[in-house]
């Protein structure tokens, strides 16, 4: 039984091929085009910034206090005197570095159970929606707090914490997603084949709902960035001396009536990464035929 | 349809009752309780057990939330950790200067994201479009925070128009607050005019696309009668739910907006209140707020199914 060919299992190459194409056609929209280019810029600069920044991102010089921009500072320096150009050169790489690894790890956690429970159904579906209701009717900022508060403020907590809260949402989705491609017929060819649950999950469920996923995935990490930054500007996030744009606007914002260009900078840094991001999800969403549906942002 | 709206009101109890376990378990999990926050150092031996032991702390913690349970149901929401001031009388205030900012950021918000998602649907693709459908993504894409941040360079700093931050005690009257909530309101009503223009335009886009559009266009009625009397009111329709959305982002993000503008509301007292680890604050206003979300979404939900008949009819039928 378990021996009968399955014609429709596609090779490796074909998925490339296919990646390849979606590619292409992201980076023929504007959007995509912008957007890709924008996302791409922040992910090699924040690999290689340490080595190409003019001056050390904790070095302070007291003489040189919220000075305006001049032919050794072009961006001016904070108020501890330190240089504005290099930290914000900088400021993107503990962000880039906690949603980079939570992003995937909230997808890939809410994307399978959300699959597995579209599938199975049943009464503990019923109350495991009911569990996601209730988690995003709290607000997201009371949830990680309680817990960086608790915990601290270090990576190690953060990564964990964004991945949990973001991988909630997600659930949902993969769920109504897996829903629409249950009621196909190649679904229950394989069930009338007779494989197994996971068989099934991983040969027809995953690869049609993966579209889907890799959309829902770029939005989180939108969303993480924007929760991330929120929490470093309200004090919860990174400590200093470490650059980090939130805590820059954070402590600039207090001296730009004379110094804007210490609250500028960040803020162009960070509004470039995540506009960059939605303009690629939203061409790729276009490019995979889904229509990316109206969402808050939770 | 009796039925059926009786079965949204009981998926919505079971909601709130499960966030308030899931708020209970998460604070019980913590370490620490009441004691040791209010005693700091001293928190051992006799002094520790005492105070638990006033507290009601040392029964389990299935009589300790059924407790919690029953007097939050009553409207008794304890007593702060800190002072052992009334909760409810603590939030109270707050409480109600959040829902003026949120009032007064869908007053403005909401008639703007029709009126300009109307336009940018209808005249898709050109100018009007380009220019308010990019703003849209800047608006809903950036955070609070910045936006906040900037619109205060603009407007406070720069040009002086109007105050840059919330200077007016928590309990004075409505009117004191202006024109200090301004700015709050604008950051605010952008981020939402912006999520419910996309909507509103991509529904609006769809049904001039339908049949029945076609058809009022081929029989001859003018174009702007079609607009009003055909198109509208089904292309408003789901906005509706956008706007509960909204509504429930609303109770997360004015967190942020009302730290940068030192707004004395309900986010605010949240935040102090997790700060000094005053767990029963939190407690209380997780609980509020859940509510109101569930309760947000519940109406949203069924005021679609009231104004569509055929949702209801749909509904009916499935029972």
């Amino acid at each position: 039984m378990s021996d009968v060919p399955i014609p429709m299992a596609p090779g490796r190459s074909r998925h490339v091929a296919r990646w390849g194409g979606v590619l292409r056609d992201v980076m023929s929209r504007p959007s995509g085009a912008i957007g890709l280019t924008l996302v791409v810029f922040h992910v090699v600069l924040a690999i290689v910034s340490p080595w190409i920044v003019p001056y050390d991102f904790k070095a302070m010089d007291a003489a040189l206090m919220l000075k305006g921009p001049s032919d050794l500072h072009w961006l001016g320096t904070d108020h501890l005197g330190r240089d504005v150009l290099t930290r914000t050169l900088m400021g993107g790489r503990e962000a880039l570095l906690v949603t980079g690894v939570a992003t995937p790890i909230a997808v890939a956690w809410g994307g399978l159970l959300g699959i597995y429970f579209g599938l199975v159904g049943g009464r503990l579906d019923e109350v495991l929606m009911r569990v996601v209701d209730a988690f995003l009717s709290l607000p997201w900022i009371l949830k990680m707090l309680v817990l960086i508060v608790t915990f601290g403020t270090g990576i190690e907590v953060l990564i964990p914490t964004l991945a949990f809260f973001y991988g909630i949402p997600v659930i949902r989705i993969a769920r109504a997603a897996t829903h629409d491609v249950v009621a196909r017929d190649f679904v229950s060819a394989a069930r009338a084949r007779g494989h197994g649950r996971l068989t099934i999950i991983r040969r027809e469920l995953l690869p049609n709902v993966l579209d889907t996923l890799m959309v829902e995935g770029a939005m989180r990490w939108s969303w993480m960035l924007l929760a991330f930054s929120s929490l470093s500007f309200l004090g919860f996030g990174v400590s200093p001396p470490t650059p980090d744009w939130g805590l820059m606007i954070a402590d600039a914002r207090g001296f730009m009536s004379f110094a804007p260009s210490g609250v500028l900078a960040p803020v162009v840094a960070l509004s470039s990464l995540i506009i960059g991001i939605n303009l690629t999800a939203d061409a790729l969403a276009k490019a995979l035929g889904l229509d990316r549906a109206q969402k808050a942002p939770v | 349809m009796l039925r059926m709206l009786l079965r949204r009101l009981f998926l919505g109890a079971v909601t709130v009752v499960i966030v308030s376990v899931i708020i209970f378990a998460g604070v019980e999990i913590l370490p620490g309780d009441a004691c040791t926050a209010f005693l700091e150092r001293e928190a051992q031996g006799r002094l520790l057990e005492n105070c638990r032991e006033a507290q009601g702390l040392n029964r389990s913690a299935a009589e300790r939330y059924i407790d919690w349970a029953a007097s939050a149901l009553r409207g008794d929401l304890g007593v702060s950790a800190n002072g052992g001031v009334s909760i409810a009388e603590l939030v109270g205030n707050r409480l109600g200067n959040s829902l003026l900012l949120a009032a007064c950021a869908l007053a403005l918000g909401v008639p703007l994201a029709i009126f300009l998602g109307v336009v940018t649907g209808l005249w898709r693709d050109r100018w009007v479009d380009l220019v308010f459908s990019t703003g849209a993504i800047f608006a809903m894409t950036i955070p609070e925070f910045v936006s906040a941040t900037l619109l205060i360079l603009v407007f406070s700093v720069w040009l002086g128009w109007l105050p840059g931050i919330v200077l007016t005690p928590a309990d004075a009257p409505v009117a004191e607050f202006f024109p200090e909530i301004l700015l709050p309101v604008i950051v605010l009503a952008m981020v939402m005019t912006a999520h419910i223009l996309r909507m509103v335009r991509s529904s609006v886009i769809e049904v001039m696309a339908g049949d029945y559009v076609q058809m009022a266009t081929l029989k001859g009625v003018p174009y702007w009668r079609i607009v009003f009397r055909h198109a509208l009111p089904n292309a408003l329709l789901p906005a509706i739910n956008v706007v509960a959305l909204t509504i429930a982002w609303l109770l997360g993000g004015v967190v942020v907006i009302e730290v940068v503008f030192n707004y004395p509301g309900l986010g605010r007292m949240m935040i102090d209140a997790i700060s000094d680890r005053d767990l029963p604050v939190v407690q209380a206003i997780a609980l509020i707020v859940a509510t109101v979300y569930v309760g947000v979404n519940l109406t949203a939900d069924l005021m679609t199914m009231v104004l569509n008949p055929r949702l209801r009819t749909h509904y009916m039928r499935q029972r």
